[in-house]
């Protein structure tokens, strides 16, 4: 009688829902975050350090050489740099939390978890979404406490309301395009330690663009690299919007290039997923 | 109805796959009744995890059709999806996350309200006997937890069909024998259970036919009372304190008895009956030949499994 039961397989509900799971997988990521906080402490800790080294230790000296009109040697120095500097720092913290999705990506295929969810009927997109709205809460917490502690040492930003909201807006934006990235060179890692690496050079190139000092400060080759790598707009566009200036044409190249990298991550991450497990 | 009753939980033929120049599975033919369990035999390396992550859509074959809980595979991998549930060799349950909270997620994937997920998750808890280390993450868990949070998990969409791969590789002999209930107890409850195991112990006790599997082949099918039959191992063995008695003992039997090559011992065959236990003992004494001892050697799978695959070993078994 059992196998009358069975006989007829239940009328299946096939319909997908990308919407639903993507908030499951989410909060499935948020409650891991939780359970793994030195993860989160790690990436806010770094950007929090490179800001104190870069305001404390070379600010005095850095700021002296940005030119303008610097007046009071050290003193007026430093605090000329940290406002130069702490939107690359701001920056920065968004390519930590980047690269925290790689490991947590690398981390979830490693373990026999991202198998299951393979051979369920869910739909699959959403084990990355998952990641990447999980990633950009993360990225706004992070985000909140490290522009907060570079207030506290000298970073006196001159935007408005508007300013500070477009500045959000566009954080998000870069966001979301570099997690869509780091998604694919999570899943391109065969271990966690390679996933740790691989999105090194993001955290790298804010260094060789505009991000720390100007770039007509550097030789010719590393000058044209460092003024149309993908960084320097960002960071530009950031400068411009936190401290009330012009930003050009920074604002357009900036949401240009986060375009090319979102939707090329996204679509390098679904071919990644969508692969056959080679063992 | 009768159609569908009989109509195959799973259906294989001409499976093929490859990795590179690998051939793994080289014509494989399944055929699995809904409601029974199947087991796939085989040595490390056989071909069982591959057949495995085929039947349940986590790689694609190189040939072959195949239809799984009446769906192709193919064709309607999302259904097929739908109807099954996969435990593999490596646990997948989230670490990080409580056993509850493991079991949750698969509701909320399943799309099980709220009350319902909580209820099924206690249910299933308690089945498993990890309602106290429900609330504890499962990265703390034994062995033997692990295996039953992963089987628990597997279970909260109410599959049809099951694959479990190697569900006892590793565990001790007690969380063996959980296991095996809890197999016994699904498949009371009507569901399909593909299981593959290197225990042939495990397929004797719980499947209703077995498969061995050998360098991607099928070599032998049938229940375990079949294959047993197939290999005439049964057998009694005379030892003998020197090669007195065993020549003594080679004149009386002459041609029935076969030499072991490393011992003084000799091999006769015998159904192991007590009829035939003495007559032969009968003859022995007659002649007043000095055996040493005597054992009954019926055949286990051990020896089907290891005439069919070809084992080294098996070269000793073998009668000259």
């Amino acid at each position: 009688m059992s196998a009358d039961a069975l006989a007829v397989p239940a009328p299946a509900d096939l319909r997908f829902h990308p919407l639903r799971d993507s908030v499951t997988m989410l909060r499935r990521n948020l409650r891991r975050m939780l359970r793994y906080p030195s993860m989160t402490v790690m990436l806010v800790g770094m950007p929090v350090v490179f800001l104190l080294l870069f305001v404390y230790v070379f600010g005095g000296t850095l700021g002296a050489g940005l030119g303008g009109p610097v007046h009071g040697g050290a003193v007026a120095g430093r605090a000329a740099y940290a406002n130069y500097v702490a939107p690359a720092i701001i920056l920065m913290t968004v390519t930590a939390t980047v690269q925290g999705t790689a490991i947590s990506i690398a981390m979830d295929m490693t373990e026999g978890i991202v198998a299951r969810f393979r051979t369920m009927h869910i739909a699959r997109v959403s084990v990355l979404t998952g990641h990447v709205l999980g990633s950009l809460i993360q990225a706004m917490f992070s985000l909140a406490i490290v522009t907060g502690v570079a207030l506290l040492v000298g970073f006196r930003p001159t935007a408005g309301l508007g300013g500070w909201l477009a500045t959000a807006g566009f954080l998000m934006v870069v966001t979301f395009a570099l997690v869509w990235l780091s998604v694919a060179l999570g899943q391109v890692s065969r271990s966690v330690e390679t996933a740790s690496n691989l999105p090194m050079p993001l955290v790298l190139l804010p260094f060789l663009g505009s991000g720390f000092v100007p770039t007509d400060s550097m030789p010719a080759g590393l000058r044209w690299f460092a003024e149309y790598q993908p960084f320097t707009p960002i960071i530009e566009t950031l400068r411009g919007l936190l401290m009330d200036k012009p930003i050009g044409n920074n604002g357009w190249i900036a949401l240009a290039w986060c375009a090319v990298i979102a939707l090329g991550g996204y679509v390098w991450s679904k071919r990644l997923f969508n692969r056959e497990s080679s063992q | 109805m009768t159609f569908n009753q009989s109509r195959p939980a799973i259906s294989a033929t001409g499976l093929r796959k490859s990795f590179g120049d690998q051939v793994v599975l080289d014509g494989l033919d399944l055929d699995v009744r809904r409601g029974t369990v199947f087991s796939l035999l085989g040595a490390n390396g056989a071909g069982k995890t591959t057949t495995v992550k085929i039947l349940s859509t986590l790689i694609r074959a190189d040939a072959g059709d195949v239809h799984v809980a009446g769906h192709d595979l193919a064709r309607e991998p999302d259904a097929v999806r739908a109807a099954i549930g996969v435990t593999g060799q490596f646990s997948a349950v989230d670490n990080l996350l409580t056993g509850e909270e493991n079991l949750l997620l698969m509701a909320a994937l399943h799309h099980l309200g709220r009350e319902e997920g909580r209820r099924r998750a206690a249910q299933l808890l308690d089945r498993f006997d990890l309602t106290e280390a429900g609330r504890k993450p499962a990265s703390t868990y034994s062995g033997g937890m692990r295996r039953r949070l992963d089987l628990a998990m597997t279970l909260v969409g109410s599959p049809q069909v099951i694959f479990l791969d190697e569900p006892t590789t590793g565990l001790d002999p007690r969380s063996r024998r959980n296991m095996w209930q809890i197999i016994r107890d699904l498949v009371a409850g009507g569901v399909t259970v593909f299981l593959t195991t290197q225990y042939l112990e495990e397929a004797d006790e719980l499947a209703d036919r077995i498969a061995v599997l050998d360098h991607g082949r099928v070599v032998a099918e049938g229940t375990a009372e079949e294959l047993k039959r197939r290999i005439p191992g049964g057998h009694v063995r005379l030892r003998f304190a020197d090669s007195q008695g065993l020549d003594a003992a080679m004149r009386v039997l002459g041609g029935q008895a076969s030499r072991e090559s490393d011992a003084l011992a000799l091999r006769v065959p015998s159904d192991g009956s007590l009829r035939a236990l003495k007559t032969l003992i009968g003859r022995l004494d007659d002649r007043a030949v000095e055996v040493d001892e005597l054992s009954v050697h019926t055949p286990d799978l051990d020896d089907v499994f290891l005439a069919l695959t070809g084992a080294p070993t098996n070269e000793k078994v073998t009668p000259r």
